[in-house]
């Protein structure tokens, strides 16, 4: 028997080889001097080991579970170039302030994937080693991906710069709102939302991410509806306008023929959720290549994996992911509204959507430098609480290239639902004009405001009415790092 | 009607001081700025008339407003916008665009809907002022 206080990798084959069960380090899985390829990608896990699980155990048994071995040792790794095909642990580092947790770094061979499927590269990265019984928890935090690998994706169908090309919209963030109540809006009542909102200054109205076709409105009703809308709207005010029409389904077949539908009648934008999986949103982005449609992608359902920090994937994981598969706007959060984000957290998403490389940046939750190989940018967009008082902040933390989305922001408003547009509108110019202008709009925003409203009855309105919501709670998944003079140069 | 294109066609329109602060915030970011004009707001007409090339080396806003009020003296009943061109990496497209003149009355667009099989309409917007030639609307 093997000594199994050891972490050494047992290079004699016949030791290596003979039946029975070794410790994954001494599989070769742990790989303490090994500096990682270019080619190679690169996972972060946080992982937090059984009681007695000693750390670099633990992150070589995730560097095997993901990538060539079982409990036992086979003797049928003799025939591959199995050296090749272990993922190697080659770091683990004790996560600050947070005993127990330990951040392992594993690096695996560009040839353990196949390119430009995103099914194939999670099901190594988190397939079956996220119920592994020595492990109490595992998260993946971040990912280095090759050149070489994001170079087989297709990346965003249209990106920032062409959307902002067809829509004739520049130097501003764009507006949009998701027409509420969700559920229940005959297709009739859904387009006179859709039309009021565009009319009164949005750029793009939303379908919610649980509109599909139910029995209250159907989709080809919902579609017709809106269409009639989008055009009367463009019509009373010479924009290009959008509405995401949600062609999420039960089946491709049906995804398909609802997205040729928004096509034929002439649609800028079509829309999915993230719980179609990830083999259904790279054929969606293939088609909106095909056919020069905007992709937007709700991330429904992320919350469930995404949101505890000890256990799931990181959202910038899922975003990095998303930008492979070739989406053009994807929920990011608001910071400032009502759904989870602390500003650091959020601002490294934001980097990974919209730029060409990403510098490591520990205090934003970035681990590792990521070119992006000229892949498109993605739109980030923020919904969830926001409103037209919140705008110097918004302009401030998300910058110009990104969706808001005021919901109840626009439709609550006191005066109906083109003034709550307008009022959005309005304060979005007055905002993007001071900030260019020099003001220091981060503590002059409310009295910007309060200028803009003095034209502007809506706003003024609406400034009174959501004078004081806000959100304030603790965020549940902020950054390990703080930021320091050495990290953030 | 009032068209809503460009960056800032919700403020009050803006005086030439707003068009030389605008105009040197493009400047100051690299940006080249450029002078515009059409008599066709349709959305999707991508192409005005370009007052001149974009201007490349000039450091001063000053320049802008003096050329917007140049093609203001020649094209003043139509629609001016100024815009800035980005050429930095994974950009090279346009960066701002407002609209700095309009014409004194906009008559609006005109939606015509032909009706299809199943319900389906197709859409074409029509601005009521390009019913005449060009040149000859918003006279």
């Amino acid at each position: 028997m093997n000594d199994m206080s050891s972490n050494q990798t047992i290079a004699d084959g016949k030791k290596r080889y003979s039946a029975g069960v070794l410790k994954y380090a001494q599989m070769g899985y742990w790989e303490p001097d090994y500096t990682p390829k270019d080619t190679d990608v690169i996972a972060l896990f946080r992982i937090t080991p059984q009681d007695g699980v000693d750390a670099v155990e633990a992150a070589a048994a995730v560097a095997g579970e993901s990538s060539t071995a079982t409990w036992t040792v086979v003797w049928t790794d003799r025939l591959t170039a199995c050296d090749k095909y272990r993922a190697k642990a080659y770091r683990v580092d004790p996560v600050p302030n947070s005993s127990g947790e330990y951040f392992a770094y594993i690096a695996y061979d560009l040839d353990l994937f196949e390119g430009g499927s995103i099914a194939n590269l999670t099901a190594s990265i988190i397939g079956n080693v996220f119920g592994f019984k020595p492990l109490k928890a595992l998260r993946l935090e971040d990912m280095r991906l090759p050149v070489a690998y994001v170079k087989t994706f297709q990346g965003p169908a249209t990106g920032i710069v062409v959307e902002r090309e067809r829509l004739n919209v520049y130097g501003r963030p764009l507006l949009g709102a998701t027409v509420k109540p969700k559920l229940g809006l005959s297709g009739r009542n859904y387009g006179r939302v859709v039309y009021e909102a565009l009319k009164g200054g949005l750029d793009f109205t939303k379908d919610d991410e649980n509109i599909n076709s139910q029995p209250f409105m159907h989709w080809r009703d919902r579609f017709l509806y809106c269409m009639e809308a989008v055009n009367r709207a463009s019509a009373a005010t010479g924009e290009v306008k959008g509405t995401y029409l949600n062609v999420t389904a039960g089946t491709m077949e049906q995804m398909y023929e609802r997205a040729n539908f928004a096509k034929e009648l002439g649609s800028v934008i079509v829309m999915i959720d993230l719980v179609i999986g990830y083999t259904a949103i790279q054929s969606m982005a293939k088609w909106a290549r095909d056919n020069d449609m905007i992709l937007h992608l709700h991330r429904a359902g992320h919350s469930t994996y995404t949101r505890q920090r000890s256990h799931g994937v990181s959202f910038r994981v899922i975003a990095k992911w998303m930008r492979l598969a070739g989406v053009d706007h994807l929920h990011a959060g608001t910071v400032v509204g009502k759904l989870e984000g602390d500003p650091a957290t959020t601002k490294g998403y934001y980097d990974i959507f919209r730029e060409e490389r990403n510098p490591m940046a520990l205090e934003n939750g970035i681990f590792f430098d990521q070119d992006w190989a000229s892949l498109n940018k993605m739109m980030p967009v923020a919904s969830g609480g926001i409103h037209a008082g919140q705008m110097h902040q918004l302009l401030t933390y998300l910058g110009e290239d990104v969706v808001l989305q005021f919901g109840g922001g626009t439709i609550g408003h006191p005066h109906g639902i083109q003034a709550g547009a307008t009022a959005n509108r309005v304060a979005l110019e007055a905002m993007v004009f001071a900030r260019n202008a020099g003001r220091d709009i981060w503590n002059e925003g409310e009295d910007i405001l309060r200028d803009a409203a003095k034209t502007c009855t809506p706003l003024k309105q609406a400034l009174d009415v959501w004078k004081d919501v806000s959100f304030n709670y603790a965020s549940t998944d902020a950054p390990d790092f703080a930021p320091t003079p050495e990290v953030s140069m | 009607m009032k068209l809503r294109q460009g960056q800032f066609s919700f403020l009050p329109d803006l005086s030439d001081d707003d068009i030389r602060v605008q105009a040197q915030y493009a400047i100051d970011n690299g940006w080249a700025v450029s002078v515009e004009y059409s008599d066709d707001p349709h959305p999707r007409n991508t192409y005005w008339e370009m007052w001149g090339h974009p201007m490349f080396d000039n450091p001063d806003a000053a320049a802008v407003v003096f050329e917007v009020n140049e093609c203001r003296k020649e094209h003043g009943g139509k629609y001016i916008r100024v815009i800035a061109f980005d050429a930095s990496p994974g950009w090279e497209s346009i960066r701002m665009s407002f609209i700095v003149n309009r014409p004194a009355t906009e008559p609006g667009f005109r939606l015509v809907r032909q009706e299809g099989e199943g319900r389906v309409v197709r859409y074409t917007i029509e601005s009521y002022a390009t019913r005449e030639p060009e040149g000859q609307r918003y006279a």
